[in-house]
């Protein structure tokens, strides 16, 4: 590590920061600096305490002990509002623009003050040239693609003129070219003297934005480095403590199978106010090999998703066919007895209820699949306890037991659980969505070897997928969604990020899609 | 009088508690919050004002009880849903329970007592316009206060910050929390003014609609306040034609029966209720105007980071 040295005070300084919810120490004494012009990478594993540490500064909590330093004058920062006062400015990763209001409604309202309609409509124009972040102040953000969204969220940040900004895993949701764009505009900020703190978890893109990086894990500063130094492996290795198990991709078999899933033509109507419509989809899985659909996150997964676990049925037969059969008006059961498996993006509320135990959710997803556990109507909870031990055991599921909610695991516990569940049923088809979303590194690789192996052993999987990272890991062919419409699944060799960028950003797309 | 006067002139004392009741709980479901509790808030206050009223003789002092009345009821409901982020529906549903209960027990010794009656406005001049006068110019306050607070929140809420604010809260507590803005404050603010504003829509209706106290004398108008905030889309100006018309239906179907024409009683009494629904949903059928005007954590607790 190398203290820097200059004259000046960093322009952020947080020193020795604890921070406890309950039993759970989120921020041990955690320390950091950040100069002016630099682009500093906070990095950690969900729950390592990255966004504890994000909202402390951001006045959205409270530390227990421990002080801040702006410019090297100790400071408190009360409330969110306080910290804009300071020139302290945060880019959330999702979930904070008022979709029925207008793009100058929500900047407005991370304003200190109220300005004029006009004036600021024109400030806005001028922050989004000089940036290079075109938005139109009048378009209503429920219309807005994800990319879009995530610039009124910059130059809503801007508008305050930060001196500091935080950026909370900004590309997650965006093509390779639409990063590479907010890299060029993240440079020039910094250039301009701010400083930027970076959370994300693609570490080759940390590695090529930023000088300095702070790794957290459990809550503590493991090591402060220069990540350009390091490679992807060290600095996961970091987050992790541990090295990753690297996921074993056996080359697919020369003669794949007859296909156990055959999709001709799909299209349906959006199914609710803000739903992508589906256009003419058309798709192959066979025996034996893993098909990955990538695609920016709003561009028809979740709609595909639901077309093809029979949440939502096809409009006609002969459109859906599961190991041959036609299932296109045919629901979720029917389909899991023609030998499909789904696990879906979602995992509390949708995958699982939260509230009900692990054995109670076997039943929920299998209670319809002919194994006998529901017998007359009555419940064989003998059966589903059995069923739930061995996919625990199997999944090496932690902190777990048949009679624990769904909700007391974490994430990627849950996820192992989830996955478990439908591979315990060896489908010959499995559809699964976002299969590590939110999941650490460990069950991560985990979860990404048993989709493999259940290819190579003979089914069909079908993942879809934001990560395009996981994508070239698993997949042997790539199709890309967008604006409901799906390219044509070509294999992995032949496609690189910048060709599914292309894809992602509607190359394939006929007239049809465009809006 | 002539007929048409007099047919004009109950329409508009009939649909001013609903509009006021109305108003009332856009501003509260504009923010987030779902009360079910506007048919107690409303029995309360018709309660309360009737026996200011009684006791003082003045009218003014009617209102005024009837306001707070409805403010002392919703507090609880504040108290329970807000702070302790409890079940809005079962909780307004309790507020209601408890407003009709309590307000036949404490308005008992009221029933068949003489009331006071709101004066009606006399401009000089302009209220003895034949025909015009009488039904435009002679109302008592309220029904004026109605128009003008319709007025005032569509320029709150879609002309200050204070109202982006509000709405924003309505739309997603969490971003609006994230921005550093008060949520549950804001909700309690809400939350009394649309308890202040059933509490006058029952003042209204113990002071002027019918000036006496009679258990139950609400017969539902709260409930049907409640209906139009969601048919008009949240709209305050929607509201205001929702109420009318509501108001137009009723009475004509009184006046059908009256002269005794030969359709059923219980098809004109159903009327007013089918016609509301009707041309409200066909006006809510533009899907983009609905969906931008529907605040989406409607009835959503918002429990803040620990």
């Amino acid at each position: 590590m190398k203290a820097p040295d200059e004259t000046s005070a960093p322009l952020l300084q947080v020193r020795g920061i604890t921070r406890r919810f309950g039993a759970l120490v989120a921020n041990d004494d955690v320390s950091l600096s950040v100069k002016a012009g630099e682009i500093h990478a906070l990095l950690g594993e969900n729950g390592a305490g990255k966004s504890t540490l994000v909202k402390i500064i951001y006045g959205a909590l409270q530390p227990d002990s421990g002080e801040i330093l702006l410019a090297g004058e100790p400071v408190r920062i009360a409330s969110p509002a306080a910290a804009r006062e300071m020139g302290i400015g945060m880019v959330f990763q999702h979930f904070s623009l008022f979709e029925p209001f207008t793009v100058a409604e929500n900047i407005r309202l991370a304003l200190a003050a109220d300005e004029d309609k006009a004036a600021l409509d024109q400030r806005i124009r001028e922050v989004s040239r000089q940036y290079g972040l075109p938005l139109d102040p009048g378009a209503l953000v429920a219309d807005l693609s994800v990319g879009e969204r995530q610039r009124v969220e910059i130059v809503r940040c801007l508008l305050a003129d930060p001196r500091i900004i935080i950026l909370d895993e900004p590309t997650s949701v965006l093509t390779p070219q639409e990063a590479g764009e907010l890299f060029v505009t993240l440079r020039k900020l910094a250039d301009e003297g701010r400083a930027i703190i970076y959370i994300s978890h693609r570490l080759e893109e940390v590695r090529a934005l930023c000088a300095s990086a702070t790794i957290l894990r459990h809550g503590k500063v493991v090591d402060s480095l220069d990540p350009r130094r390091e490679t992807a492996a060290s600095l996961a290795r970091l987050m992790v403590g541990a090295d990753i198990h690297d996921v074993h991709a056996a080359p697919p078999p020369d003669m794949l199978g007859a296909p156990l899933l055959h999709l001709r033509d799909l299209t349906l109507p959006p199914d609710g106010p803000f739903g992508v419509p589906l256009y003419g989809i058309s798709l192959n899985v066979r025996a034996g090999e893993v098909v990955a659909i990538a695609g920016v996150a709003g561009n028809g997964q979740r709609e595909l998703f639901r077309a093809l676990s029979g949440e939502r049925l096809a409009q006609g037969n002969g459109v859906i066919f599961i190991r041959g059969e036609d299932v296109s008006r045919k629901g979720i059961n029917a389909r899991r007895r023609a030998g499909a498996a789904f696990a879906p993006e979602e995992r509390l509320g949708h995958a699982c209820v939260p509230l009900m135990t692990l054995s109670e959710n076997i039943v929920l997803s299998r209670h319809a699949t002919g194994e006998g556990l529901v017998r007359r109507g009555v419940i064989d909870y003998g059966k589903a306890r059995e069923i739930c031990d061995r996919v625990i055991r199997a999944n090496d599921v932690r902190g777990a037991d048949a009679g624990k909610a769904a909700a007391a695991l974490s994430g990627g516990n849950l996820q192992k659980f989830i996955m478990g569940r439908e591979l315990d049923r060896k489908p010959a088809l499995f559809i699964v969505n976002q299969p590590t979303w939110g999941v650490d590194a460990g069950a991560a690789a985990l979860i990404r070897q048993q989709l493999i192996d259940l290819a190579r052993a003979g089914s069909a999987v079908l993942v879809i997928s934001q990560d395009l990272d996981e994508i070239f890991e698993i997949a042997d062919r790539i199709a890309v969604i967008s604006r409901g419409e799906l390219s044509a699944a070509q294999p992995a060799g032949e496609l690189d990020r910048e060709k599914i960028g292309l894809l992602m950003a509607g190359a394939h797309e006929t007239a049809r899609g465009a809006a | 009088m002539t007929m048409l006067q007099a047919v004009l002139l109950t329409i508009i004392t009939a649909s001013t508690p609903l509009l006021l009741a109305a108003v009332g709980e856009l501003v509260v479901e504009r923010a987030g919050v779902l009360n079910l509790g506007v048919e107690g808030m409303m029995a309360a206050g018709a309660m309360a004002a009737f026996a200011a009223g009684h006791y003082t003789g003045n009218p003014w002092a009617g209102v005024l009880a009837g306001a707070l009345a409805g403010m002392i009821m919703v507090l609880p409901f504040a108290f329970l849903t807000q702070t302790l982020a409890t079940n809005q529906v079962a909780t307004g549903l309790a507020l209601t329970l408890l407003g009709l209960g309590l307000s036949g027990l404490l308005g008992e010794s009221f029933v068949g007592q003489p009331g006071v009656r709101l004066p009606r406005l006399h401009v000089p001049g302009l209220s003895d316009i034949p025909f015009i006068g009488p039904v435009v110019f002679s109302h008592d306050i309220l029904v004026y206060a109605s128009f003008a607070l319709v007025a005032a929140v569509a320029w709150f809420l879609f002309g200050t910050r204070a109202g982006l604010i509000l709405r924003a809260i309505g739309v997603n507590h969490a971003a609006a929390h994230a921005l550093g803005y008060p949520v549950i404050k804001v909700r309690y603010a809400a939350i009394l003014f649309g308890g202040a504003l059933a509490g006058l829509a029952g003042a209204y209706l113990s002071l002027s609609y019918t000036p006496q106290w009679i258990e139950n004398m609400t017969a539902g108008r709260g409930w049907i306040a409640l209906a139009l905030v969601v048919f008009a889309t949240w709209r305050p100006l929607r509201v205001l034609g929702g109420a009318y018309l509501f108001g137009a239906v009723w009475i004509m179907g009184l006046y059908v029966q009256a002269a005794g024409f030969g359709v059923p009683s219980q098809l004109l009494t159903a009327l007013p209720y089918i016609v509301t629904i009707v041309a409200l949903v066909i006006i809510s059928r533009n899907r983009t105007l609905t969906l931008t005007n529907t605040p989406a954590s409607i009835g959503i607790p918002f429990v803040p980071d620990r």
